[in-house]
């Protein structure tokens, strides 16, 4: 039928029309028709992704009343820059601030040295039941955490150690599984001639830890400590549970202590307390994401 | 003696080897220890028990257990929790893989975008809930404005329809809690296009001669070279929404009760906690514990059983 239909137009009409329906069924056209539609659904989705965030800035810049009015004002008109001021002297933001400076600070060097301490007794070290034990490590991570609170809770009480930073900063020092895992992934990759060479030379295994092991994993050691910092950085639950005074408070905690007494009335304070509480995570994410997401894709696709 | 040998290495370097490994790993061993098998034998036996700070544990045997068959909130708060991750794993999935897929397009500034998807994902905890929350506020909230302006009754294509009370209707509360961790695809995402690109070109190529198209290609390479990956996301947020915390405490307890309203939002590990911790009936969350470890190992093993056949792994 088409082919009848064809023949009865002009000539010259075919032509284009064929040179069109070839260039419509083109890969290259395709491809750049593909290409372009994902980028404008990119595009957009983007725009969805980031408006929540645009959204904490804008309220955080508004009067308190500006920041319930309808319709909602996209671009506060005059932004109240003192927001920041009052929301962070309200409340001692410098020194939950510090509490967190401290307890991301010490965990995440803690981190880093059990972590690839133990990992490279995993990589590098050969010895019976190695593999089984490396399972049962692996095991852990399925290990649901509450079967483990409250008994860990009673272990620090009974130590005294609630209301301090100790049950959240000592476990640190003995490693996790998912840190360990993905240090053993990366060390396994470091040629193992270094370790010989080394050896050869007279170093012991734990300069060859120390001296030749250490300084090459460094993208996979930033990994740790970026995901390490910021889990540290947004975690609650741990400091809710073992932190009581003010004094003690973490950044997350502070926050949610701030929201409790105001209800959602004073959202323009509370949206300016937290971006500045988000704000050196994301500043931390765009300086270090090529090894940030390199430690995901490391764990996400060996695991 | 031969099995004893087959243990120790004969040589004495080899000797030597095995004592410095386990040396290295020592501190695994003592924190194994101290902080994982000690709890996990500690709270099983919890739960045996009656017990709570300052009075000697009293062993009731199952007693715990049988409260918990007829405590009406345990199963709420079960029910609660399936919900959710029935509703936020597929849904998570889908738009998480469909995304990666979009971006593995030959689309430009594709680090750039992979930068903003994820942005969310590190900002997680007490922050994103306050955002949330007052991004869905019922009155004040911009979504809701932003549907009665499109679809309200004087809105562009006037429906009538209203935006619901989200975390303040229990309808809507959960669907406001997968709306609020769908915001977060970016993190599943970027694993998902790490495995598509790391899917061999030869293999689409062989496809396209054998005339598949777009979808095909999809479904009879992509799907099965990435399922490993698939399967791996999948169970890791499945146990991860068994145990949704710090959102579901800092929302619910804006002017409500924890969990609330009426219950709809009491999370599994949110009546754990506010069990062992404001009531402070360890023997109890002990027990929850114990129940909600073996929901996970059921679902895990269940997940493995039922991929067995359908995942596909490359050279083995």
């Amino acid at each position: 039928m088409a082919e009848i239909a064809e023949r009865a137009k002009p000539r010259r009409e075919i032509t284009l029309l064929a040179g069109l329906r070839e260039r419509l069924t083109s890969k290259s056209f395709q491809h750049g028709a593909v290409r372009i539609l994902a980028t404008i659904i990119a595009s957009l989705g983007s725009i969805v992704i980031l408006f929540p965030v645009a959204w904490m800035l804008s309220t955080s810049l508004k009067t308190k009343f500006g920041a319930v009015q309808l319709p909602p004002q996209w671009v506060p008109t005059d932004p109240q820059w003192h927001n920041y001021v009052d929301a962070l002297t309200h409340n001692p933001f410098h020194i939950y601030l510090k509490n967190t400076l401290f307890y991301a600070g010490v965990g995440v060097i803690a981190t880093l040295l059990s972590n690839s301490f133990i990992a490279y007794g995993f990589a590098r070290l050969r010895a019976p039941g190695r593999d089984k034990i490396f399972l049962l490590v692996l095991a852990t991570m399925m290990l649901p955490y509450p079967v483990t609170l409250i008994p860990t809770y009673i272990l620090f009480s009974k130590l005294h150690w609630l209301n301090s930073f100790k049950p959240l900063l000592v476990p640190a020092f003995f490693g996790s599984a998912y840190n360990i895992f993905l240090l053993r992934q990366f060390y396994r990759g470091i040629h193992k001639e270094m370790d010989d060479a080394a050896r050869i030379d007279g170093c012991g295994y734990f300069s060859i830890w120390w001296r030749i092991i250490l300084p090459l994993s460094k993208p996979a050691l930033a990994a740790v400590a970026i995901m390490d910092f910021m889990w540290r950085w947004n975690n609650f639950m741990g400091p809710m549970i073992y932190l009581d005074q003010r004094e003690k408070y973490t950044l997350s905690l502070g926050l949610q202590m701030f929201r409790a007494p105001f209800g959602g009335t004073y959202m323009h304070w509370l949206m300016a307390a937290s971006l500045v509480t988000v704000l050196p995570l994301i500043i931390v994410f765009f300086a270090t994401q090529r090894y940030f997401i390199q430690g995901i894709v490391i764990t996400g696709l060996k695991g | 003696m031969e099995a004893l040998s087959r243990v120790i290495p004969k040589s004495k370097q080899a000797r030597r080897e095995a004592l410095t490994f386990y040396i290295f790993i020592s501190p695994w061993i003592i924190g194994f220890i101290v902080f994982t098998i000690g709890p996990v034998l500690a709270s099983l036996f919890l739960s045996f028990t009656r017990y709570n700070p300052g009075n000697p544990a009293r062993w009731v045997g199952l007693m715990q257990y049988e409260t918990l068959i007829h405590d009406k909130i345990f199963w709420k708060s079960l029910k609660v929790t399936a919900y959710f991750t029935l509703l936020s794993i597929p849904l998570g999935l889908v738009a998480s893989l469909s995304l990666a897929v979009l971006l593995n397009q030959d689309v430009p500034f594709l680090s750039g975008f992979r930068t903003i998807y994820y942005l969310p994902s590190i900002i997680s905890g007490v922050p994103v809930a306050l955002l949330w929350s007052w991004i869905l506020n019922p009155r004040f909230g911009v979504l809701n404005y932003v549907i009665s302006f499109l679809v309200g009754p004087s809105g562009l294509i006037p429906l009538g329809i209203q935006g619901p009370n989200w975390f303040f209707s229990e309808e809507w509360v959960i669907p406001a809690y997968v709306l609020m961790g769908l915001w977060g695809l970016g993190g599943p995402m970027i694993i998902y296009l790490a495995s598509l690109q790391g899917v061999p070109t030869a293999l689409y190529d062989a496809a396209i001669i054998d005339g598949a198209n777009g979808w095909q290609q999809f479904r009879n390479v992509t799907l099965p070279m990435i399922s490993p990956t698939i399967l791996f996301m999948f169970i890791t947020s499945m146990i991860g929404s068994f145990q949704i915390f710090t959102s579901a405490y800092v929302i619910s307890q804006q002017g409500q009760s924890l969990g609330g309203p009426n219950y709809a939002s009491m999370f599994y590990v949110l009546y754990l906690f506010s069990q062992a911790f404001r009531r402070y009936r360890f023997g109890y969350a002990a027990a929850l514990a114990w129940i909600l470890f073996w929901i996970i190992l059921a679902l895990t093993i269940l997940s493995l059983r039922f991929s067995e056949e359908r995942v596909y792994y490359a050279g083995g």
